[in-house]
């Protein structure tokens, strides 16, 4: 056994190999680890994985949560299916979570597996017996792999295009993403149904469920940053309308021979109210807050969803024949109006729902890249790739929820671009459905001159030209290291100065973001009940350490956050380098709880929203990309103008108006505004917002920022568009619209 | 182009003049397709629309405190050591002046200016930087709390002697307040007077403000200490003229820039650029309000706030020595001596000052929809530009609203009005050679029937209303009996008695002169209430007959020819039209219909009144000369000037460049004082041709050089002898180029001429028609 295993190893650097030998041989636990020991020996790149993995197994303390090891082995995918994935250390997890108990509890939904090391639910330091519990655990679904059947690979197989019938149920359940989103989404809100905050009886702060690692957490600093910063009262709710009314949705028109057509290529479809309303919809806070009252306008007449590339050949050839409008449903978490049905669209509107569309073709790791279907979405896409070994290192801040599709029809960004790049960086190959047929290139070069390139009329079309379908994407080997780390300047003027620098000696982390006073505030808010007294005792002593000592003054400093990736060494080495440069800048170096804490934010902040809406506080965030010598005057000057205008229109207490610099780059920046206010006693809150965010994207536009970094500009900024790309640039754009679908089949009407 | 076109018509009262019809007249006036340009880029006050209400009766104003009183009651010196915390903008630490000296030295724009003209100049890069800051140490203020002390304690002094109150507008100072903390702001005061800078921030210290940096004109710097000393309280000094010094242009913005940018100080000017003569608001100049809106155009600030000062004075320090300058005496060269020698002053009564301190005017409102600051994105901001045309007009329109704002705060004294009817009287008994002076009760009821009529116009006049009209009228003729003799209960314009008997008719003249230009200058800080009506009753008095489209056009020829004399906000034709006809309408005097305006029997009075308001300046500009000067205050340079320049933008008049580089032997004539003994002259020559072309006039402006060398007299203190003596060596140097037949002038003096009759002659000021003649001969 141990020979056939090592020599499988040594003659395949193919993981994909690797998994078919492994699971088809059937090894029983003794022979992994007879083959852990044998690569351990025989392949050093893969050995220090291993270890880790087989430490940590077997109960082993890990070096401490500084050394960020990548415990996640090369094997683990073959072993393990994601549905019954055990809450392993995960590589994004680590030392962060140490202080944080586990959740009774470990998900056995793949869910768990979010981006940011902050939301995976981890366990690696809450004592010995339940490591004990872990190991045992882990080695017990190994073992359960092992005795798995051969063949019940289908994450992974480059399967053919299974019509619906042949799809087992054990497939669908391991879908993050169901058809029916209803069963595990909210249909008003942000995210998992199971998954809010809300202030309990005793009026703290807490977040529901087991999906994160804040999830069953009390919050107890939120209560009093919520009521200061808005002027909001816990007594003073604003519930939402609690189910959705079918009723209100109004009866689809369907136009018959399509649904007949349709019908008889057996993609599924549905006309069901529900499964309309919840594709009708992005996350803008003015289609949330008309959600949250019931309130429901023009919504899908049918949905589709197709199995793969063929299906929506397909649906487009008889929308075409019968001249439905389609409008493309990736992950739904637009930000731009794009998702809303046109008001003067007459005709019958179909939403394809690329959601079924998820699986990982093939991997090529000789040229590291994976082929992808465009429906995936980024929790699905990084976990699988990771069960390999690799990774896209594509992560936007929605990555639960949003897919391959909706990132290249938007030109999305991720918070690693440094090391990854955006999308357009990532993308090698793209298969897109138009009316006109199929568009994509005849190979897979890295770089072509062939005139304009072509995947740039895709790459933020936006769903106006057609479905991606396919998409070749660049992966990388995971990160064998990682670490979080944060810094404090005195001011954000200082801030900036030091990430212009980073941006300048082009050695920014993966990831670099810096957070205004007001964010650092929102931060700090957010900080989950300590559990020791020694620890807050820490935290007491840092801050006198910083306001006292340093000076800094507490209404001004601000911090960066910073996420390094890569090898040990040269992270440590990078990471010196960053906080020298930080030193020049007054910055001093804060621990890498508050790093990781700023990354958290990003992704619960979409549920503060609702928790904000329950009690008359909305709020949003918009971004914009700007010149270097543009970042402090516009931070400026959009933040005063958005408190500026809710004066001007009656909002009674002062708004959050806050804003931080989330990418550099060698010409400039991209800066998020967040902006939330009070809107008790106005009389059209949802008006009040959008004149507010008219003023402030003019604002920005006035003052050098891009009209989007990356959101796009769906429906909510297309004004300013012939304005942002000139005449001739709109018309460009029509010329290839109007050759591309002539009929306007793809009818959202985005851009412009 | 389109939207001003099309809010010009939605304004027009009537369908039957509508712009193009407008623009088609003045087209064909003029041939002049620039000034028909001119006519629809500009603006509208609309701007200002809060500021301005339809009618100016309901005009808000605060009330005002007397802040001299508490210095009466309690001691200087405790005043002047008190503690002095004002609240800052966001609440940044003031820089010290050497800090912002380095700031400005190493900002990007000063870098890439350097950078500049060493390129284009091939001098080294250090030698321009050392230049640059030797620029900025001339410039410079240098702050400090213990002069700011000092200045308190002498001002109170000074003050209390001076005057009897110094009111200020104490909302004003908290409107103020509150702009300083949210906004870098700039203040804006008219300038009428010296003591304006002094005295505003004799009132922020007072007031727990942050004190101001002042702008100022390097004329200060001439005098030893003092200079100094203003200098410490807040004054940086700025070359009158730098032309196409870049190096200096680009430190002085940057150096006003930082300041308002960083928020560390408001920057205080006078819009007006000068010190007005004739207390009448000078046209304003753009520079510094250019530069003062940068900042935020630029989006380097999120606002700045402006705000209008007006400063009003019953009497003002340099009354007799505006009259004088007007009239061609140079003005005195500001020198430490000569301030020491001016304390005489301190033995008069100056009445009282208004101080209102106006609605701050956000410049980010100002520009909504006016500006698009988006046009900065494509260029490295810190590249000086020349401002787009955009810009430009933008910057324009708000100098002339915030002018009007100054005007419209000013308060207005009783003499005011008395001055105005006396100077109308003055010069009817002029014409008509009737005896003198008009009776006191009449002057009193002419006076409080002028009082209603101007508060309907929206004056902001101080008339007290609990005293009886005739004690109002004797208290204030008593204030200024310096320019009114009464006697027989008549009051007429004279000048002191006690003065010793003028030596010859040229002094008698220039004596009379001066009387009636301090006069004038009175009446001239009520003009702007009346000006809007008084062109339209001129327009009325001058139309053939009383169609409205006719009186339109008059009225918009007149307003036109005015706009270098008066604040006329270019563009507002159809609005100010409007508006004189709701303020005649309003009380009467008019009655306009679709078609027609006619004057009511009850109107009568008030038309007569506003026609001679406009008098003088129409005589003034007329292009005839007469042998007998009805309004002595033609004689004034400022009118001349002004009427010149609306003359040249008329294209009534060529302006041809020709410059005459000579060396002139005989320029310094007698007199040791001339620095450079060979003068560099440069001739503007300018020629025009009135209308019945049997007068022509050429009129020679002397260059700064001239000027500058002549100033040396102007220590003797403006005697008459010397003014003499001045004008007739220049004559003298001018002979040599012109004939003498002419209409000359220049900036601090005018000399009058022709072929017919000597204006001059009249005032007694220069030669014969023979010596004339002989002259010209040679």
């Amino acid at each position: 056994m141990e020979n056939v295993v090592q020599r499988l190893l040594k003659c395949s650097t193919s993981t994909f190999f690797q998994l078919h030998i492994v699971n088809c041989t059937g090894l029983g636990e003794e022979g992994v680890k007879a083959a852990v020991a044998t690569s351990r020996l025989e392949r050093g790149k893969l050995r220090r994985r291993t270890r880790a993995a087989v430490e940590t197994g077997v109960g082993h303390r890990e070096p401490g949560p500084r050394t960020r090891r990548c415990p996640q082995i090369a094997f683990c995918p073959a072993f393990c299916d994601p549905d019954s994935l055990p809450p392993r250390v995960g590589w994004i997890a680590a030392g962060a979570l140490a202080s944080i108990p586990t959740p009774a509890a470990h998900g056995s939904a793949p869910s768990i597996h979010k981006h940011g090391s902050s939301m995976a639910s981890n366990s690696s330091s809450s004592g010995g017996s339940d490591r004990q519990r872990i190991a045992q655990q882990r080695l017990r679904i190994i073992a359960g792999h092992l005795q798995r059947p051969a063949g019940d690979d289908s994450a992974l197989l480059a399967a053919e295009c299974k019509d619906q019938g042949s799809k087992s149920d054990a497939s669908s359940e391991e879908k993050t993403v169901p058809r029916r989103r209803q069963e595990i989404m909210k249909w008003n809100g942000w995210g998992y149904s199971d998954s809010r905050f809300l202030f309990n009886k005793k009026g703290q702060a807490e977040f529901t469920g087991k999906r994160y690692k804040l999830s069953g957490m009390i919050i107890p600093g939120l209560k009093e940053w919520f009521e200061g910063t808005f002027g909001a009262n816990l007594q003073h709710k604003s519930p939402a309308t609690p189910i959705l009314n079918s009723s209100a949705v109004r009866p689809p028109t369907l136009n018959e021979a399509f649904v007949e057509e349709l019908k008889s290529t057996g993609v599924p479809f549905s006309h069901d109210a529900e499964d309309r309303v919840f594709r009708a919809y992005g996350h803008c806070v003015h289609e949330i807050f008309a959600l949250r009252e019931g309130r429901i306008g023009r919504v899908p007449d049918l949905v589709v969803w197709p199995n793969c590339h063929n299906d929506v050949v397909k649906i487009v050839e008889l929308a075409c024949k019968h001249n439905v409008c389609l409008i493309p449903y990736g992950g739904g978490t637009s930000v731009s109006s794009a998702l809303e049905c046109p008001s003067e669209e007459t005709r019958s509107i179909v939403s394809l729902d690329t959601s079924q569309m998820n699986r990982i073709l093939w991997i090529d790791e000789k040229n590291l890249t994976a082929h992808v279907e465009a429906g995936i979405v980024g929790q699905d896409l990084e976990r699988l790739l990771n069960e390999s070994g690799y990774c896209t290192g594509h992560e936007p801040d929605s990555m639960e929820f949003s897919s391959l599709g909706g990132w290249v029809a938007t030109r999305a960004s991720g918070m690693k671009k440094n090391i990854y790049g955006n999308i357009e960086d990532l993308v090698v190959h793209i298969k897109m459905v138009t009316p006109r047929g199929v568009i994509e290139k005849s190979c897979q070069g890295p770089r072509m001159s062939t005139g304009p390139d072509v995947h740039h009329f895709i790459l933020g079309s936006e769903g106006t030209l057609g479905v991606v379908t396919e998409v070749t994407m660049k992966i990388r080997p995971m990160p064998e290291y990682q670490k979080y780390g944060s810094v404090v300047f005195p001011n954000f003027e200082q801030g900036v100065a030091c990430l212009r620098e980073v941006a300048k000696q082009r050695c920014a982390p993966a990831s670099i973001r810096l957070m205004d006073n007001e964010q650092f505030k929102f931060g700090h808010a957010l900080k989950p009940q300590v559990s020791s007294i020694f620890t807050s005792f820490l935290d007491g002593l840092k801050k006198i350490y910083i306001t006292k000592f340093k000076g800094f003054d507490p209404n001004r400093l601000c911090v960066a956050t910073l996420l390094f990736e890569g090898n040990r060494e040269k992270v440590l080495q990078h990471e010196k380098q960053v906080y020298d440069i930080a030193a020049k800048f007054g910055g001093l170096a804060a621990g890498e709880d508050n790093g990781q804490r700023g990354y958290m934010l990003t992704f619960v902040i979409a549920y503060l929203r609702d928790l904000g809406m329950d009690y008359y506080v909305m709020g949003e965030s918009f971004e914009t990309s700007v010149p270097w010598d543009r970042v402090l005057d516009i931070c400026q000057n959009v933040k005063a103008r958005i408190v500026h205008e809710c004066k001007e229109r009656g909002v009674q207490f002062t708004p959050l108006s806050t804003c931080r610099v989330t990418q550099t780059y060698d010409a400039g920046a991209c800066v998020y505004f967040y902006f939330g206010f009070n809107y008790r006693g106005l009389s059209d809150p949802v008006h009040v917002y959008e004149q507010v965010e008219h003023a402030a994207r003019e604002e920005i536009l006035a003052n050098g920022g891009s009209l989007s970094h990356h959101h796009g500009v769906g429906k909510l900024r297309k004004e300013w568009m012939s304005e942002t790309v000139s005449n001739v640039g709109i018309g460009m754009l029509k010329s290839v619209k109007d050759y591309v679908d002539p009929n306007n089949i793809f009818g959202n009407r985005n851009l412009f | 182009m389109t939207t001003n076109r099309e809010r010009h018509v939605e304004r027009s009262p009537s369908a039957s003049y509508d712009c193009s019809k407008f623009d088609l007249w003045q087209a064909q006036l003029y041939m002049d397709s620039s000034c028909l340009l001119a006519s629809l880029h500009g603006s509208d006050t609309l701007l200002f629309a809060d500021m301005q209400h339809r009618d100016p009766m309901l005009q808000k104003r605060d009330e005002f405190e007397d802040m001299l009183e508490e210095r009466r009651n309690s001691s200087d010196l405790r005043y002047a050591l008190r503690c002095y915390t004002p609240v800052l903008y966001k609440g940044v630490t003031p820089c010290t002046a050497g800090a912002l000296k380095n700031m400005v030295l190493q900002s990007a724009q000063i870098h890439f200016v350097i950078g500049q003209v060493s390129n284009e100049t091939g001098r080294a890069v250090d030698d321009i930087q050392e230049e640059a800051s030797a620029i900025l140490e001339e410039m410079a203020h240098s702050l400090q709390l213990s002069t700011v002390r000092f200045f308190a304690f002498t001002l109170s002094k000074v003050f209390k002697t001076l005057f009897r109150s110094i009111c200020v507008n104490e909302e004003g100072i908290q409107r103020l307040q509150q702009a300083i903390q949210e906004h870098p702001v700039v203040l804006l005061p008219s300038h009428r007077s010296y003591m304006d800078f002094l005295l505003m921030s004799y009132i922020l210290y007072t007031y727990d403000l942050a004190l101001p940096v002042i702008a100022a004109g390097m004329d200060f710097m001439g005098m030893k200490f003092v200079g100094e000393m203003l200098r410490m309280s807040g004054a940086f000094f700025i070359r009158r003229s730098f032309g196409g010094d870049k190096l200096y242009w680009a430190v002085f913005s940057e150096y006003v820039k930082t300041m308002l940018k960083n928020g560390f100080a408001p920057v205080e000017f006078f819009l007006e650029g000068t010190r007005s003569r004739t207390s009448k608001s000078l046209t304003p100049k753009l520079g510094l309000l250019n530069i003062a809106m940068d900042p935020f155009l630029k989006g380097e600030v999120f606002d700045v706030h402006l705000v209008p000062v007006s400063i009003s004075y019953e009497r003002i320090l340099e009354e007799a020595l505006y009259a004088r300058e007007l009239l061609g005496v140079p003005k005195p060269k500001e020198s430490t001596s000569g301030l020491f020698k001016a304390r005489k002053v301190l033995s008069e009564d100056y009445g009282s000052i208004h101080v209102y301190f106006g609605q701050p005017v956000s410049v980010r409102r100002l520009s909504q929809g006016k500006v698009d600051r988006g046009q900065f994105n494509l260029t490295p901001r810190h590249i000086p530009k020349r401002p787009s045309e955009e810009i430009h007009s933008f910057v324009n329109d708000s100098a002339y609203g915030l002018v009007r704002a100054q005007e419209e705060n000013m308060v207005l004294k009783p003499w005011v009005l008395l001055a105005s009817l006396l100077l109308q009287n003055h010069h009817g008994d002029q014409a008509s050679g009737r005896a003198r002076g008009m009776a006191l009760d009449e002057l009193t009821e002419q006076a409080v029937w002028l009082r209603d009529l101007s508060r309907q116009y929206g004056a902001f006049l101080h008339w007290p209303d609990h005293v009886p009209p005739p004690e109002v009228v004797s208290s204030s003729l008593s204030l200024h009996r310096g320019l009114v003799t009464i006697t027989e209960g008549r009051v007429q314009l004279a000048s002191e008695q006690g003065e010793p008997p003028p030596v010859g008719p040229e002094e008698e003249l220039l004596r009379q002169a001066v009387t009636v230009l301090s006069c004038v200058s009175y009446r001239n800080q009520a003009l702007h209430v009346f000006l809007r009506p008084a062109l339209l009753a001129s327009a009325v008095h001058a139309a053939s007959s009383s169609g409205k489209q006719e009186i339109f056009n008059s009225f918009s020829f007149l307003r036109n020819m005015f706009s270098n004399e008066f604040i006329l906000c270019p563009g507002a034709t159809v609005q100010d039209f409007e508006e004189a006809c709701f303020l005649l309408v309003k009380t009467g005097a008019l009655h306009v219909s679709q078609q027609e305006v006619v004057v009511t029997e009850r109107g009568h009075r008030t038309l007569a009144f506003l026609t001679s308001v406009l008098d003088p300046f129409l005589q003034g500009y007329q292009v005839r000369v007469r042998s007998r000067l009805r309004y002595t205050e033609v004689l004034s340079s400022d009118l001349q000037k002004n009427a010149l320049a609306a003359l040249l933008r008329l294209g009534a008049v060529r302006k041809i460049k020709g410059y005459v580089g000579f060396d002139h032997p005989r320029v310094p004539v007698g007199s040791v004082e001339y620095a450079r003994p060979r003068a560099r002259l440069k001739l503007h020559h300018l020629e025009f041709i009135s209308t019945n072309e049997s007068v022509w006039f050429v009129a020679i402006r002397v260059s700064t050089d001239v000027k500058q060398q002549l100033r040396p007299y102007s220590a003797f203190g403006g005697k008459h002898e010397v003014f003499i003596r001045i004008m007739n060596e220049f004559i003298q140097i001018m002979n040599e180029f012109i004939r003498p037949t002419d209409f000359m002038m220049s900036d601090s003096f005018a000399v009058f001429f022709s072929s017919e009759t000597l204006l001059l002659k009249c005032s007694g000021a220069c030669w014969s028609d023979g010596e004339a003649e002989r002259r010209a001969r040679l």
